[in-house]
C-alpha cells in the first residue's frame, strides 16, 4: 500500500497496475530514489507484473528519472512482466527520442491504449 | 543592451536549485522566450547542476557550493556552472544511445545538454561548463484573411 509520503498514485485494474506521478517535476534525486523504490516494491508484489507508468501530470523530468525508468524496465523484464509508458507530453517525448529510449520502452499515447496492449 | 544576469553560489539543495531555475526562467519570460526554450534551458541547467554535485563533488563535503553565472539577453542565454571537483573529460563519457549502452541507467545528462544547447564548452580542467542557448527565430505571422 502507498504510504503518506508516496510520490505515486497507484490504481489496480484487473491484473495490471497503473502508477501516476504526483509531482509535476521528476527532478529531485532523493525523490526519484523513493519513486524507484516504490515501483520496485510494486513489481515484487506480483509474478509477471503488468505495469503501466502514466506521465499525465508530468511537466519535467531529468536524466536521473530516465535512469530510474531503465532500472524499472530491467526489473520488470527479469520478472517476466510487461512495462508500458503512456500520456507523455510532446516536449518530454522528445527527451525519449533524443536519448533513443523510445526504442527501449513500449510507449502508448494514452493509458487506455496501453492497458489494451497488455498480453 | 537589455540584459538580465547574475552570479550565485549554490549548494546541493532542491530549494536553492528551484530558486535559481525560477530566476533564469523568469528572465527568459521577460525576454520573450517561448515555452519550449524555457523547457530546454531548465533541462540543461538541472542536468549541469546534477553533474556538478553528483560527479564533480563526489567525495567532497555535501555543502560544497558550485558557482553559477547566467546571462539572458533577447538573443541568447549563457549559463556557466563551475564545481569544486577535480574535473572530468566530457569526451570520455560513453555514448548512451549505442545499442549496447541503451539499458545502462546513467550517462544521459551530458547528451541532453548537448542536444538542447547551441554550444557546450568545458574548460581545460573539466570542472566548468559554459553553455549557450540561442532564441529560435519567431514564426512568421499567418497571412491576414481578406
Amino acid at each position: 500500500m502507498p504510504s503518506d509520503s508516496s510520490r505515486l498514485r497507484i490504481k489496480r485494474s484487473g491484473d495490471a497496475t497503473q502508477v501516476e506521478f504526483i509531482d509535476r517535476n521528476i527532478l529531485d534525486e532523493a525523490n526519484i530514489q523513493l519513486i524507484g523504490d516504490e515501483i520496485a516494491s510494486i513489481i515484487d508484489d506480483r509474478p509477471k507484473p503488468k505495469l503501466l507508468v502514466s506521465f499525465a501530470n508530468v511537466d519535467h523530468l531529468s536524466s536521473a528519472a530516465l535512469g530510474m525508468l531503465i532500472s524499472v524496465n530491467n526489473k520488470v523484464r527479469a520478472a517476466g512482466g510487461q512495462l508500458r509508458l503512456a500520456d507523455i507530453d510532446p516536449q518530454i517525448f522528445e527527451v525519449f527520442v533524443i536519448t533513443k529510449l523510445n526504442k527501449l520502452f513500449e510507449i502508448h499515447e494514452t493509458s487506455a491504449d496501453a492497458m489494451k496492449s497488455f498480453k | 543592451m537589455n540584459l538580465d544576469e547574475g552570479r550565485v553560489l549554490i549548494r546541493h539543495d532542491r530549494a536553492q536549485t528551484d530558486a535559481l531555475v525560477a530566476s533564469v526562467l523568469d528572465a527568459m519570460t521577460r525576454h520573450g522566450y517561448p515555452d519550449a526554450s524555457r523547457f530546454a534551458v531548465r533541462l540543461a541547467l538541472e542536468e549541469a547542476l546534477s553533474n556538478a554535485f553528483r560527479h564533480g563533488h563526489r567525495g567532497l563535503p555535501h555543502d560544497t557550493p558550485a558557482t553559477v553565472e547566467f546571462r539572458v539577453s533577447d538573443a541568447d542565454v549563457t549559463l556557466s556552472i563551475e564545481d569544486r571537483g577535480p574535473g572530468f573529460r566530457a569526451d570520455a563519457v560513453p555514448d548512451p544511445t549505442l545499442d549496447e549502452n541503451l539499458e545502462l541507467p546513467s550517462g544521459r545528462g551530458l547528451m541532453l545538454i548537448r542536444a538542447y544547447m547551441a554550444s557546450v564548452h568545458y574548460n581545460d580542467k573539466g570542472n566548468r561548463v559554459t553553455m549557450i542557448y540561442r532564441k529560435p527565430a519567431a514564426k512568421p505571422a499567418p497571412p491576414r484573411s481578406r
